[in-house]
């Protein structure tokens, strides 16, 4: 397959976002029933033809057809084949393509998923949805063309970039844009809603689950990209508070305000103008995100290529975008119509302050982010502000809300008592406050080394355990039959009597809770030491000895390496694990990269990497012990597995629920 | 007069906009030199190749001159090179060199090689006197008057634009200045 | 990394800490202590003679501020120009409270004012909206207090 068919495809498939965004728009004003029928096929028939254009360029990757300019620049015949294929989104235009795949696929779905909608409703998320896929296709094909050709054909390409030669950089993208352009369906329906006016509960329905398995996605992504940065940079950390870190976390936080206030627009009809506000944010900070890697705007370790003059382009699709969206806001908005009152203690009380948290939480991250490009701008100067200032600054703004999600899920809707959630929450105060007391004094008895005792240690650890507590005391109460005392032998039927729904919660509330102890035990008991080592040496390290016993040479499909070995011991002298960290030499670009050797459990990671050569078998080597730290991923794939856990509750699937109570009727006929 | 609010995320996406396209004609890697207008540091470095004599800034007091910080291993410095051959063969500003963080044996290849225009070529080869200078890259090159101040910092490689409209005229009005 | 990282001993958690503070010049947004840049490397070695040679971190900070600028420093310096960098998030904060205090005043006194439903009840400052909307409809009222009781 050539890539000029998938040229051609791609050329297609803006004809089809033309006809998808404008015919089923115009029919759903004149209620043509024609016009809008277009919607549902045009979306299939676009996907179709992305998957085509996708494919070629695939192909032209795993065949080595270096006379496609993107081929030759980040791919080579030495690249294993599987890492060809990721390839293909590993530059900027490429990356592209794969957003628009994603965009028509999400499209498809909500096409195929949506016959429940009202088909004006349906009209006019597709058709916002294909306005969408117009700009990028416009993108795509005047400003990244990925299928470009470079003639004459270069005789090798010059290699993926290192960095993304790796299982965790392959998915983290794929996984990111899933959430990202996930969004844009939350997105598509804020503004189908504004364009009709209609805002009742079955648009929170509807919008809900799409919004949710977005938000997972979104988890998902920013936390492989985490996971990735730790084991593949070589010094051991996983957040650098880097531009486009920002740029994909300040979506996520919205997101979450977004899933929180969604359930008070469905279940009290409450919120529903700063819902419709915050799904038009969620995907606009995922354009700007897109705006900030691509344009040169800010420095980060992850941009691509820049050019300004795409950063041009995308900006002016961001204010068209979100400024023509926000229009509609502006002028609609007051017809959204309030829904019914709460009392200033009740769950949407509650809510309402994690919603406004998470978004002053947003707004100081931007703050962060875009100040030096501000202060720049107005000729005052150049400054960094890097992680000392986000952490001083994001923990306070995140406190409260983290001290909420063991209160809000035990308030009742519309009106709580006070004294009832203080006695309901007693015990899970008393455990942490007590736990973080305790445990700090525990670990310098047992003889961790590490720093000594921080305050924000014990805040840490007290906001962990008060939120995994409060989802203890949450679920024990559910299972317990009201008024009566807690028994084993109803909880059963009392947890199926509960919908996924809430589980799901629980289970995400859990995983943040996860996230916060492992977040403050790392932070606060990691130990790191580097040094120059030589064959025969021991490392001492907290209560491990790391013997270097050797060093040999490996030769790579694309690259060579010199790989050391490390016998790690505990302070009995037992053997715990053997270690092989890597220093690779790409062949093809010449760039080095460090593989670190990782001895991986829930309780703590043995982590050791080779710095530079310093002349015979002496290396600079990086040893570090971090507790805990697989807590801080795992909670987060606990938060996404919350979240697809809840949208796989029956309250979605009303076919199911249907069929299942047909039968049950006809088989007591 | 309520639903005022509602255009409140507008205004704030406005104001966002206006200094995202703003930032678009910003270079976020140069960094302006708090040293224009102060006085240049002193060192004393060895001259390239002639056995440890060593050189300092104060032999140019009274003269208006061109430190460049170049090396052997710099690729953008072979862009300007050919001007400052220009400006040696010419006259009309004095130039030093200072090998940064290379090897003696390159840079007098180098220079063999693609002409010496400096006065004075002395070699950095630990760096030290690059970050008392605030170097963070190379080329770089810092125009010093009479009096031994830095006026001029150049970032990166010259264009024959950049000496012909910045750089000479300056050199002509701190000529015209009375020396230390 | 340093070429020889026990060449001065220095205290080399202060060190490190101090490294995480700076910002590598030539990297695209790393730290002093993260980069294996050369010229990284040459500064963590000049940070690691001054402190050697007596020098506080404040007096090492403005060394470097002193010749890179304020660009150096990760964390940005409380001047005129970045208070509002400072003073943002809190006052953020605060505005957020406020907002959730107004919302909470509005529905109190439309509770006092009257049972009805349809009463204003928008939430945070940014999206409030005081219009009645169009009233539920029965059937979803129903199908609302279900799904309640289910909750």
């Amino acid at each position: 397959m050539s890539v000029e068919l998938g040229h051609f495809a791609l050329a297609v498939a803006l004809a089809l976002g033309l006809a998808l965004g404008v015919l089923p728009l115009v029919g759903a004003q004149r209620h043509d029933a024609r016009l809008m029928a277009v919607a549902q096929p045009a979306a299939m028939a676009q996907f179709v033809a992305i998957v085509i254009a996708f494919a070629t360029l695939i192909a032209a990757f795993v065949n080595n057809d270096f006379s496609v300019a993107l081929v030759a620049s980040h791919s080579n015949t030495d690249l294993p084949t599987e890492l060809r294929v990721a390839a293909s989104w590993g530059s900027h235009e490429g990356s592209m393509l794969l957003w628009s795949l994603m965009l028509s696929g999400w499209t498809c779905a909500v096409a195929a998923f949506s016959r429940t909608l009202s088909s004006v409703l349906r009209a006019r998320i597709l058709g916002v949805l294909g306005l969408v896929s117009v700009g990028f296709l416009l993108f795509l094909l005047f400003t990244s063309n990925p299928f470009e050709r470079l003639l004459p054909a270069a005789a090798q390409g010059r290699d993926l970039n290192p960095l993304l030669q790796d299982p965790g950089m392959v998915f983290h993208p794929p996984l990111l844009y899933m959430g990202y352009v996930g969004l844009s369906v939350a997105f598509a329906f804020a503004v189908a809603g504004l364009i009709g006016g209609r805002f009742d509960a079955a648009w929170a329905r509807w919008a809900r689950p799409w919004t949710t398995v977005a938000w997972c996605f979104l988890t998902l992504g920013i936390a492989l990209g985490s996971f990735w940065a730790y084991y593949e940079l070589g010094w051991g950390g996983w957040w650098f508070w880097d531009p486009v870190e920002n740029a994909s976390f300040m979506p996520w936080l919205v997101a979450t305000a977004l899933i929180h206030s969604l359930a008070v627009a469905e279940k009290r009809g409450a919120f529903r103008s700063w819902t419709v506000l915050l799904a038009i944010l969620g995907f606009s900070l995922s354009l700007v995100g897109t705006f900030l890697v691509r344009s040169g705007v800010l420095t980060s370790v992850h941009a691509f290529a820049t050019d300004p003059a795409r950063g041009v382009f995308i900006l002016a699709f961001l204010v068209i975008v979100i400024g023509g969206s926000l229009i509609l806001f502006a002028w609609r908005a007051p017809t959204i119509g309030a829904g019914n009152s709460f009392a200033p203690i009740s769950r949407e009380s509650m809510l309402l302050a994690n919603n406004i948290l998470l978004v002053v939480a947003m707004a100081a991250v931007m703050l962060g982010t875009l100040y030096p490009l501000v202060l720049d701008t107005l000729g005052l100067g150049k400054i960094s502000v890097g992680p000392p200032y986000f952490e001083a600054v994001f923990f306070p703004v995140m406190a409260p809300a983290l001290f909420l999600i063991a209160v809000g899920p035990l308030a009742r809707w519309k009106r709580s008592e006070l004294p009832p959630l203080v006695t309901r929450l007693r015990w899970a105060f008393a455990i942490s406050v007590v736990s973080a007391l305790l445990a700090p004094l525990a670990a310098a008895a047992a003889g961790v080394d590490g720093p000594a005792w921080r305050p924000l240690t014990s805040l840490g650890l007290a906001f962990g355990f008060w939120i995994i507590a409060g989802v203890v005391v949450a679920v024990t109460d559910s299972l317990r039959t009201p008024g009566r005392r807690f028994a084993l032998a109803h909880a059963g039927s009392r947890a199926r009597m509960q919908p996924a729904s809430v589980w799901g919660m629980h289970l995400a509330h859990l995983g943040m809770g996860a996230f916060v102890v492992g977040v403050t035990l790392v932070n606060s008991y990691q130990i790191s030491t580097e040094l120059r080592a030589e064959v025969g040496h021991t490392i001492e390290l907290g209560d491990y000895r790391l013997h270097f016993t050797g060093l040999d040479h490996v030769t790579g499909p694309n690259y060579d390496s010199d790989r050391g070995h490390f016998e790690v011991r505990d302070a009995s002298g037992k053997l715990i694990a053997e270690l092989h960290p890597e220093k690779r030499v790409y062949r093809a670009s010449g760039q080095p990269m460090t593989e670190a050797a990782i001895d991986r459990s829930l309780l703590r990671d043995i982590y050791v990497s080779m710095g530079e050569p310093l002349g015979g078998t002496v290396w600079a080597i990086r040893a570090h012990i971090k507790p805990f730290v697989n807590w801080i991923w795992l909670g987060c794939v606990m938060m996404a597995a919350g979240g697809f856990l809840a949208v796989a509750d029956k309250r979605y699937r009303r076919r199911l629920a249907q069929r299942e109570s047909r039968a049950v009727a006809s088989a007591r006929a | 007069m309520r639903s005022l609010r509602f255009i409140i995320p507008l205004l704030l996406f406005a104001v966002i906009g206006l200094f995202l396209y703003k930032g678009l004609s910003n270079d976020p890697r140069k960094i302006p030199s708090p040293l224009v207008d102060k006085p240049a540091p002193a060192f004393s470095l060895p001259v390239l190749g002639a056995d440890g004599r060593a050189w300092g800034p104060e032999e140019m007091r009274g003269k208006v001159w061109l430190l460049n910080i170049w090396g052997s291993w710099c690729a953008a410095c072979q862009i300007e090179h050919p001007l400052f051959n220009q400006i040696a063969s010419a006259g009309s500003l004095p130039l030093v060199g200072l090998a940064w963080k290379d090897d003696p044996a390159a840079s007098t290849r180098w220079l063999e090689r693609l002409g010496n225009p400096y006065t004075v070529v002395i070699s950095d080869r630990a760096g030290r006197t690059a970050i008392d200078y605030g170097v963070y890259g190379a080329p770089e090159s810092f125009l010093i008057d009479k009096r031994g101040v830095i006026r001029f910092k150049q970032t990166g490689p010259f264009s024959a634009e950049i000496i012909r409209d910045q750089l000479m005229p300056l050199v002509r009005k701190l000529e015209a200045e009375p020396g230390a | 990394m340093s070429d020889q990282p026990a060449s001065v001993p220095v205290d080399e958690e202060r060190l490190k800490a101090l490294s995480e503070e700076l910002r590598c010049l030539v990297c695209q947004n790393q730290s002093l202590a993260d980069s294996s840049a050369e010229l990284a490397g040459d500064l963590r070695d000049e940070v690691r003679e001054q402190m050697a040679s007596g020098r506080s971190d404040d007096e090492i900070k403005e060394f470097l501020v002193a010749r890179y600028g304020d660009f150096v420093l990760f964390k940005p310096p409380l001047k005129q120009t970045t208070w509002a960098l400072w003073a943002g998030p809190f006052a953020l904060l605060g505005a957020g409270a406020g907002a959730w205090w107004l919302v909470q005043r509005r529905q109190r006194l439309a509770n006092d004012a009257g049972r009805s439903t349809g009463a204003p009840a928008g939430p945070a400052d940014k999206a409030g909206s005081d219009t009645a909307g169009p009233a539920v409809d029965p059937a979803e009222a129903a199908r609302e207090k279900a799904r309640r009781l289910l909750d």
